[in-house]
């Protein structure tokens, strides 16, 4: 039997057990879409590229797999780099299939050319330019082993067009085996300095636990919730590490960082030893990383080895996968609890720290108390995908977020147009849950044409519009710091978005008052198809209720 | 700042010179030198870099670098372990009455003339960093028409050996 690259390519893409892909089609990877269309495997078509690599995104988070995503060459594979980069910074386990121009025309200007290896190696894994393809069988199996093992992250694979149409006899595959004596797997973690992080715990009079993405990445968050439950320590996390404790259990004190919750701040600096497991510890994270450092008090676990002294230098390093790091840690601190005055001192400041908003009806939603509501209203029991800004911090602050797998964000990248088609991905990974995309007016309309991929192919997504005619983050950042001066950051006018989701044959409603809130939710959530609720936000809604404690009004704006 | 060297054993195909130099620009690391050779096995080459930064910078480097998937193997080599070599070769102006002095600079340089024309001659040395700025120095004031210099190249001292892993 003989068979085409395509055909090479799609048989290992089965091998590998891929159920679906994620993409858009033009004239260089045309043939691997007729090869996908004979095959097990199921294609969703996105409105945009980087929506395809989105979709992969959040699928691969839901299913615990690597995502696949495909776009021809040239501007396909250049709309895809945002997925791919935001796949990278959070590390999230991605194939991405594009489409080259023949091999005799690359390097020519080719119509639809570009080095696509060359624009992504900052933020892929790996990558592979295909040659021939008695090298694909190998090849395809090689990326999803990068993807899916180690510290998860996109690999690439650009297929020249006529290595996709080169008739290939099996007989002259050059076998499948993967050949990769350079990629460097970490062991088991070493004895004597997890010894050590035991014996600092120990010693130590106010330990945190700093949870990082890396406990959903190594698929620890049971492991977790033990040592937590052996040793009482309180947790604080990053944005990455949101859920490893349900957001409402006691133990947990919240997300650090410059958009974090106050009371997590202030206990990791008052705290004498700081663990963090699967934290890049990055600048928005750790502000004060040279404070972390002076003060000798950083044990860094993390499975890259290059993390690990990058941003700060931790008193004892400890290279390995956490889930294994913390089974090994378990034994040693048998019998081991944490100082009681600690408990008091930790629980004291999240007292002082707590608060209750009133919920006036002042023609405006309150967002927070909306995400406290909805959080109640549906038990949590939900894949909760966020936009980036307000509405994402709202989500990490006040959504009682219950494990990490359910919530899905951009945290390293940042990358606005996320939310939505990571939600139409995590709904296409499961049915069991419903899928929640909380997203703002500026945000939504990144990815918006997405609202048509989620119709065509009925994927039921509940999504949440916190409307206030501004870019809110930015917004709030020029009254911080540019003295009020308000630009590039107005966009009145915009469309009447339930008209714009009727257009789509998609429900919708609206609520301009806290007392519409709770029927509201009701609606959304009990309409068998996807839903959208437009929540009318006060413009000058400040993101934090901690950092910002000052209320901005609108006369400032004046 | 000190300068550190490093011994990096990578796979012998496309692309692979792009993915480290790439990753130097895009950290904000320092290439001081640099120089790229096939090994015993033909599969493999040897990329001899030398970066200048604090010891810090140089774990990164060397950790940053083992995350490419065609680097093989990497050590950070000790300057009093290792024996470092670099080329040069330099066009110098000459003339009929100057040739002669020219010539026992380089004898003394163990330098050797490969070319020669009425109005110039081009002298190729073979040594550490400090003995090639020496020689440069040296004819400077002949006039030096052009010089092109290679990276640093070094192996470690004695029997030891970058070996892979089987």
């Amino acid at each position: 039997m003989v068979m085409t690259g395509a055909d090479l390519a799609v048989k290992a893409l089965e091998d590998n057990g891929v159920e679906v892909i994620f993409g858009y089609p033009g004239a260089a990877n045309a043939p691997l879409i007729e090869s996908i269309s004979h095959s097990s495997i199921n294609y969703i078509l996105s409105r945009n590229e980087q929506g395809a690599a989105h979709m992969a995104s959040g699928y691969a988070r839901v299913k615990k797999c690597a995502g696949v995503c495909t776009a021809t060459s040239g501007p396909g594979a250049t709309n895809l780099i945002t997925g791919v980069a935001t796949a990278y910074m959070d590390s999230i386990p991605m194939v991405a299939l594009t489409g080259q121009v023949a091999t005799p025309l690359i390097g020519k200007d080719a119509f639809q050319e570009v080095d696509i290896i060359g624009a992504t190696l900052p933020f892929t894994k790996h990558s592979y330019l295909v040659k021939d393809c008695a090298e694909i069988p190998r090849v395809v199996n090689e990326a999803f082993h990068i993807a899916t093992t180690g510290r998860p992250g996109p690999v690439l694979i650009d297929f020249p067009v006529d290595v996709l149409k080169q008739i290939c006899d099996p007989e002259d595959v050059d076998g499948a085996d993967i050949n990769l004596r350079g990629y460097k797997l970490p062991g088991k973690a070493n004895e004597s300095q997890i010894k050590k992080v035991a014996d600092a715990l120990k010693r130590a009079k106010k330990p945190v636990l700093l949870a990082g993405g890396g406990i959903c990445s190594s698929d620890a968050v049971k492991e977790f919730n033990e040592l937590v439950d052996a040793t009482n320590i309180p947790v604080i996390s990053t944005m990455m590490g949101v859920g490893v404790l349900p957001s409402d259990d006691e133990r947990y004190y919240g997300m650090i960082g410059s958009h974090g919750a106050k009371r997590a701040n202030i206990i990791l600096n008052r705290a004498d030893l700081v663990i963090a497991m699967g934290s890049r510890l990055g600048d928005r994270s750790v502000a004060n990383a040279k404070g972390l450092e002076r003060a000798n008090k950083l044990v860094h676990i993390d499975i890259d080895p290059a993390e690990i002294g990058k941003n700060m230098q931790p008193a004892i390093p400890v290279v390995g996968d956490i889930k294994d790091v913390i089974k090994q840690l378990m034994p040693m601190l048998e019998g081991y609890s944490v100082r009681a005055d600690w408990i008091d001192e930790v629980k004291e400041i999240r007292g002082m720290l707590e608060y209750t908003r009133p919920h006036n009806d002042n023609g405006f939603v309150d967002p927070k108390y909306f995400l406290e509501r909805l959080s109640a209203k549906t038990n949590s029991d939900v894949y909760l995908t966020t936009e980036v800004g307000q509405n994402q911090i709202w989500c990490v602050n006040h959504f009682n977020v219950k494990s990490p797998g359910n919530f899905l964000t951009s945290g390293g990248f940042g990358t606005m147009g996320y939310g939505l088609p990571a939600a139409i991905g995590a709904s296409r990974a499961q049915s069991e849950l419903p899928v929640i995309a909380v997203m703002g007016d500026g945000s939504f309309q990144m990815d918006l044409p997405e609202l048509g991929t989620m119709k065509q192919y009925h994927i039921p997504v509940k999504m949440v519009l916190f409307q206030n005619n501004r870019l809110g983050m930015v917004h709030e950042h020029q009254y911080l710091h540019f003295k009020s001066n308000y630009q590039m950051v107005n966009i009145e006018d915009g469309p009447d978005f339930n008209k714009l989701a009727e257009a789509y044959s998609i429900r919708s409603g609206y609520i301009t008052e806290n007392s519409q809130i709770d029927k509201a939710i009701d609606d959304m959530m009990s309409d068998k198809e996807s839903y959208l609720l437009v929540v009318e936000v006060d413009p000058f809604e400040p993101t934090g209720d901690a950092l910002n404690e000052n209320k901005m009004t609108a006369q400032e704006e004046d | 700042m000190e300068k550190y060297t490093l011994s990096v054993l990578v796979e012998n195909n496309a692309g692979v010179l792009s993915r480290v130099v790439g990753l130097f620009t895009r950290r904000g690391f320092n290439i001081h030198s640099l120089s790229v050779g096939t090994t015993v096995d033909e599969h493999i080459s040897r990329i001899t870099i030398e970066v200048k930064g604090d010891v810090y910078m140089v774990e990164q480097v060397s950790k940053q670098l083992s995350k490419i998937m065609q680097v093989i193997k990497i050590k950070t080599l000790k300057e009093s372990e290792m024996v470092k070599r670099g080329l040069v070769l330099v066009k110098i102006k000459t003339n009929p009455k100057n040739r002669g002095e020219i010539i026992e600079v380089a004898n003394v340089f163990r330098a050797n003339i490969i070319d020669i024309s009425p109005s110039t001659l081009t002298a190729e040395v073979t040594g550490s960093g400090n003995k090639i700025d020496a020689f440069i120095k040296m004819v400077e004031g002949y006039g030096i028409e052009e010089i092109s210099r290679t990276g640093m190249t070094a192996l470690e001292r004695g029997a030891n050996t970058l070996k892979l892993d089987k």
